[in-house]
């Protein structure tokens, strides 16, 4: 076994220990918190570029791509838990990805939070992040994947409450912690139940892992009480987790309001990775997802599988829809990453683990720019965030316009950026799925909303009339803390500071090229990740279907794109009160999508409302029900107790000397007793205890 | 070294430091505390020797001490220890001397204060070390006193009634449980622990008493029941198991809270103990007539005293439920540990990790619940005893390291990985989950309410606008950090490495589930 595979655990534990001594600086000392966790992660950076070359070269010469090790955590019982790490290809990638964009946002962050008095805290939390999400992709045992990912929890939370005196912040980040947690808990059922049947959480251990064939078969031939093969059960609870995790429906509800956090936040954690840890939980346990009974062939998919499928079809379509209807800069990108979340895992249904990574990939890129693009705007803009107070900014900030203008052309999936091969992977395996064509059409009508949205965002914000400086100075104060906590310079637009737009410049390269990597005709994520050899072969581009699946979305993407510039481009925008051009043609419908069809108030009104009802009803049942049989008893007891004392009043006198006695004739006592007299020595004890408790309330009342 | 008195030497310590204590009289208060302070850390050091000195592979009982007593009643003073008894001495040892700090505000008669405190610390050793039933009861009853005494005198406007509610509720409990014992006595003549477990588990144990008893009108099985619930009783009012809970909220909130530490800490354990130490081994095949009952009362009390946290708008309140809950799982993993009798392999290592599970949970929830109201301890002397969720708001930008340090303790509570609470929740779901699957499955609701109530404290104290009146609120003191680094420091030390404390009572953890093979 390699250095680097001995010490992968390096990569996580690096951010962490910044993270920890950070947490231990003084306020003031941002230099060092800033510098401590971008150095830990330009370090981790390479430690894992180390690694994604280690594997590549071991596809080289030939050997198991699959490298773990794993230790002895603690001792129960006569077994030990055992915790581990894995390097393969998917490690590998995910690593590279997760290090390099958060590398480049740690950066742009500086600039961005330059202002805020918490800076240090930040780069603490972020710190934190980037450790645990890292954790989250080595590890090679169930359980400590789920530690890293309650931890990728924690941070998030920590990050969108990060202005915490906003209240709306702060009951942001509650909800996200709390509708994530409603999906952990299945997932930790799920995983104490695949502890149950197979005996251990680590994935790879020399053949006894839980993902191996030899478990696999074991969980298949496994059936519970309600018909379900253990296999389906344990994959569908676990699905949960990633429903929870990836904002998909029905708990996608966090991620819109998880905007409430900085940008730079909304790009790597609600954008980039964390939100993608889902997708990569679905990838990493997909043995077990795709697990099913029967002939083994490419024509049946799991039940599980068919689950993520619809589930990712449904969130593709209703991210999508809702997206075209929001004003806020950020809220349209949540609502695009919910859709594009669905895309990745209906990738993964449809197509397997290469597909859905794949977008994973090029997602992670050109929306963590899109994001980062927006913060500058919104930093240039002295923290406006709506669209219709925007416009014209595509003179004043040019850089920040052309990396837009990339970043969103590759999420439309324009021909020859990356998500227009990512994309396009999903919808022609999507073409191909045997079991349904529904979610084919599904993902390509979202795909022409996709193209809609984001060009009527691009016109919105960076052409028309500028309509920021037409707002009067005190709305801009008003909402200078939404975002950039201080407002500072004038309230022109302006391009921000090189610390930001370099990143900007080097994330939108890679938006721009990225899918050259897993094209048809050269499919080397593909074969990277699937172990499959590679050739360059362009004839694939005429086989199976893939030209005319390719032509139709090109087209729709084009259809989008001119939708857009006909209702949006066409005439320049002119004020920041004018209805909405699309809008104003289906008034009612306009303003369901603008509220994501009262999904919050449908929540409201049912579980928060059920959860209120079951509390106080809780409570209830404790003050009179519990509380009141207690007291009824109490009641009757001391009232018997009084009757006895009363009673006894000159037993007691009197018989404390008869008591005196009866101890120097305890022999004679205890001979009764074992003689059989039971009733007497239990008479004898609860009179005593009950004197007692009476002289007890007696002294009490003094 | 085997030969020196350990046990005994231990749990007359505080009893000693009592009386110095009130000999010091209330004139030099800071002389008072100190001299308490300094007991209690001799305790701790004298326990932490004794956990040096224990093997961990070793059967049964260690530092045995064997006395005599009453011959005429066969009874002996027998103490000892085995991984439990150890464990819960550390807790103790740890929770006591926490306890003090919190109470160190205290003004009004300070000696008694502190005396009452180390007499209940002494009963506390007395009754974890105790291997006969008659001076362990003496223990477990004399328990009593100091604590309604330091929740009545030193508690809020509510004390009285909630001490006296304290003492009848478990007062009735323990008179119960005394009736069984007699009964069983009288039949077996003995009180030893040891000879009673093994009397059960030869099958001998209820027909004797049954005979003895000659209760005619109820069958044996019956007659087995009602002596059963009688120990029962006395136990699930201690824990206390839902509905034998009532006098704990109010109790927990109107003590003060160095005292509600040392009753959340280490009291609420005797019960578990018991459970553990007694009921386990003795009545094993009623708990399993009745499994059904007992499973969805655990379920109820997971569940229910979450929900009831999330009702409450006092902290210590709050946090009184939570402890409910937090003890519910260990009851839900005992439950689920008597399921199954017999020797299945994969059952008995289920049964092995819901029993590590129990022993991790009660240390680790005794841990962080004294933290937790240690921490209630420090903001009302800041803030002249306000304790209400409403109260507050944003305080996170005046008091930022309290908030922190705060924040990890409540991620405990949560059972957050990487802090201490997660692996004994783990090991608990883990264990039962196979067990008791529909039981387990319902009882991760516990799980996600007391998020909602523990995310509910952190946005309405210390998230939002900060209030005018808290403006000025005093960040935690050089000595208050100080004095919390230890403890921090063991919540990280247990949530990253379990095995310091799995690997003192997993030998007695199997043991204990291997016990309980047949009955």
């Amino acid at each position: 076994m390699t250095w680097i595979v001995r010490n992968l655990w390096l990569i996580p534990v690096l951010p962490l220990l910044a993270a920890g001594i950070s947490a231990l600086a003084k306020q003031k000392s941002r230099a060092l918190a800033a510098s401590l966790a971008i150095g830990s992660m330009a370090c981790s950076f390479i430690l894992s570029a180390w690694a994604f070359a280690y594997v590549l070269s071991l596809r080289g010469s030939g050997e198991l791509t699959q490298q773990v090790f794993n230790f002895r955590w603690f001792q129960f019982g006569n077994e030990g838990l055992s915790l581990g790490w894995v390097l393969n290809p998917l490690t590998a990638v995910m690593l590279v990805m997760v290090t390099f964009v958060g590398l480049l946002i740690f950066i742009f962050s500086v600039g961005y939070m330059e202002h805020d008095e918490n800076f240090t805290r930040f780069f603490c939390f972020l710190a934190l992040f980037a450790g645990a999400m890292l954790g989250v992709i080595i590890a090679n045992s169930l359980l400590l994947l789920f530690m890293c990912w309650e931890i990728v929890g924690l941070t998030s939370y920590l990050l969108i409450g990060f202005w915490y005196s906003k209240p709306s912040a702060a009951a942001a980040s509650k909800k996200a912690f709390i509708t994530t947690r409603i999906g952990d808990l299945p997932f930790f059922l799920g995983i104490v139940w695949l502890y149950a049947q197979s005996g251990t959480l680590l994935f790879y251990n020399n053949g006894t892992g839980c993902l191996e064939p030899a478990s696999i078969a074991h969980l298949l031939g496994q059936t519970t009480s309600i018909g379900v093969c253990a296999a389906t059960g344990i994959a569908l609870l676990i699905f949960c987790g990633a429903i929870g995790k990836s904002g998909q429906f029905p708990l996608h509800v966090w991620l819109p309001d998880a905007m409430e956090g900085p940008t730079p936040v909304s790009a790597l954690i609600h954008a980039a990775t964390m939100v993608a840890a889902g997708v990569f939980l679905v990838a990493r346990v997909y043995p077990l997802m795709s697990a099913h009974n029967g002939i083994q062939s490419t024509l049946t998919t799991s039940t599980a599988l068919q689950v993520v499928t619809w589930i990712g079809a449904i969130t593709a379509l209703y991210g999508a829809i809702i997206a075209v209807a929001q004003y806020d800069i950020k809220r349209i990108l949540a609502y695009s990453t919910i859709s594009q979340l669905g895309y990745m895992m209906m990738g993964l249904g449809v197509g397997g683990v290469s597909v859905g990574m794949f977008h994973l990939i090029t997602h992670a890129f050109f929306k963590s720019l899109l994001f980062l693009g927006a913060g500058s705007v919104i930093h240039g803009c002295s923290g406006e965030q709506d669209i219709r107070r925007m416009g014209g900014l595509w003179k004043p900030m040019r850089i920040t316009f052309v990396t837009y203008a990339v970043a969103m052309l590759a999420l439309c999936g324009f021909p020859l950026f990356s998500g227009f091969w990512s994309k396009d992977e999903i919808l022609h395996a999507a073409h191909h799925w045997n079991i349904s064509q529904a979610p084919y059409y599904m993902g390509a009508f979202a795909a022409l909303l996709t193209a809609f949205y984001m060009s009527r965002q691009v016109f919105y914000v960076f052409f028309g009339k500028p309509r920021l400086a037409e707002e009067s100075d005190d709305h801009a104060h008003s909402h200078a803390p939404t975002d950039t906590v201080e407002h500072h310079g004038p309230s022109t637009p302006h391009e921000s500071p090189a610390v930001m737009t370099i990143p900007l410049m080097i994330l939108s390269a890679f938006a721009l090229l990225l899918g050259f990597f897993g094209t048809p005709a050269w499919p080397w994520f593909q074969s990277f990740l699937d172990g499959t050899p590679l050739a360059l072969n362009f004839g694939a581009f005429s086989e199976g279907g893939i030209l005319p699946v390719m032509l139709t979305s090109s087209v729709i993407v084009l259809l989008g794109l001119g939708l857009g510039w006909w209702f949006y481009g066409r005439r320049p925008i002119e004020s920041a009160e004018a209805p909405d051009n699309f809008g104003k043609l289906l008034p009612p419908i306009f303003t369901l999508l603008g509220h994501a069809f009262y999904m919050d108030a449908l929540y409201g009104a049912t579980i928060i409302k059920l959860n209120t009802q079951l509390s106080k009803i809780s409570d209830w049942l404790d003050r009179w029900v519990w509380n009141g049989a207690v007291k009824t008893v109490t009641q009757i007891v001391f009232g018997l107790a009084h009757l006895d004392n009363f009673l006894d009043t000159h037993v007691v006198n009197s018989g404390f000397d008869e008591g005196c006695e009866s101890v120097s004739r305890s022999g004679h006592i205890l001979s009764r007793l074992q003689g059989g007299r039971v009733q007497g020595y239990l008479k004898i004890i609860a009179g005593a205890l009950i004197v007692f408790t009476i002289l007890l309330l007696w002294k009490a009342k003094i | 070294m085997m030969t020196f008195p350990w046990i005994s030497s231990l749990t007359a310590l505080p009893l000693i430091g009592a009386l110095v204590v009130l000999a010091l009289g209330s004139k030099n208060k800071a002389l008072v505390r100190w001299t308490a302070l300094a007991f209690s850390l001799v305790a701790l050091i004298l326990t932490l020797a004794i956990w040096h000195n224990f093997n961990t592979q070793a059967d049964g009982f260690q530092f045995q001490e064997l006395r005599s007593w009453i011959p005429a009643l066969n009874v002996e003073y027998r103490v000892g220890i085995d991984g439990l008894g150890l464990l819960m001495l550390l807790l103790t040892s740890i929770v006591i001397p926490i306890g003090m700090l919190a109470s160190w505000q205290i003004e009004k008669r300070v000696p008694l204060y502190f005396a009452l405190v180390l007499v209940l610390q002494s009963c506390l050793f007395g009754t974890f070390t105790a291997l006969n039933f008659f001076h362990w009861f003496i223990f477990w009853e004399l328990g009593l006193i100091p604590a309604f005494f330091l929740v009545k005198l030193w508690g809020g406007s509510g004390s009285s009634k909630a001490a006296m509610q304290f003492l009848v509720y478990t007062m009735v409990g323990s008179i119960a449980m005394l009736m069984s014992f007699l009964a069983i006595f009288l039949a077996s003549g003995t009180f030893d622990f040891t000879e009673l477990a093994n009397l059960a588990q030869s099958g001998q144990l209820m027909p004797a008493v049954v005979a003895k008893l000659g209760w005619h009108l109820l069958t044996p099985e019956h007659a087995a029941m009602v002596i059963f619930f009688g120990a029962f009783l006395g136990f699930a009012v201690k824990v206390p198991l839902i509905p034998f809970h009532t006098w704990l909220p109010s109790t927990y909130a109107e003590a003060p809270s160095g005292t509600t530490i040392i009753l959340t800490g280490a009291m609420s354990k005797m019960g578990l103990y018991g459970f553990l130490r007694i009921l386990l081994p003795l009545f094993g095949a009623e708990m399993q007539r009745v499994l059904t009952l007992l499973l969805w009362l655990a379920v109820a009390t997971v569940v229910l005293s979450a929900y009831a946290a999330l009702a409450q708008k006092d902290l210590k309140r709050i946090f009184a439920y939570s402890s409910i809950n937090h003890l519910g799982y260990c009851l839900l993993a005992l439950f689920a540990i008597v399921k199954f009798t017999g020797g299945d392999a994969a059952l008995t290592s289920q049964k092995f990790a819901a029993m590590n599970g129990v022993f991790l949970q009660m240390f680790n929830h005794g841990l962080t619940a004294a933290i937790l109201f240690w921490f209630i301890a420090m903001l009302e002397k800041r803030t002249g005893g306000l304790r209400g969720l409403n109260d507050f708001g944003g305080l996170r930008k005046v008091i930022p390291v309290f908030t922190g340090l705060m924040g990890i303790a409540l991620f405990s509570s949560l059972g957050l990985p990487g802090l201490n609470g997660f692996v004994g929740e783990f090991l608990i779901f883990k264990g039962s989950f196979p067990l008791v699957t529909w039981a387990t499955s319902l009882s991760v609701i516990g799980l996600l309410i007391t998020a909602v109530f523990i995310l509910g404290i952190l946005q309405r104290v210390f998230y939002g606008p900060l209030g005018e009146k808290w403006a000025h609120l005093p960040d935690l003191t050089l000595g208050e950090r100080l004095t919390l680094v230890p403890a921090i420091g063991l919540m990280f030390a247990l949530g990253l490495y379990p095995q310091l404390i799995l690997g003192v009572v997993n030998h007695t953890a199997i043991q204990m589930a291997l016990h309980l093979r047949n009955f």
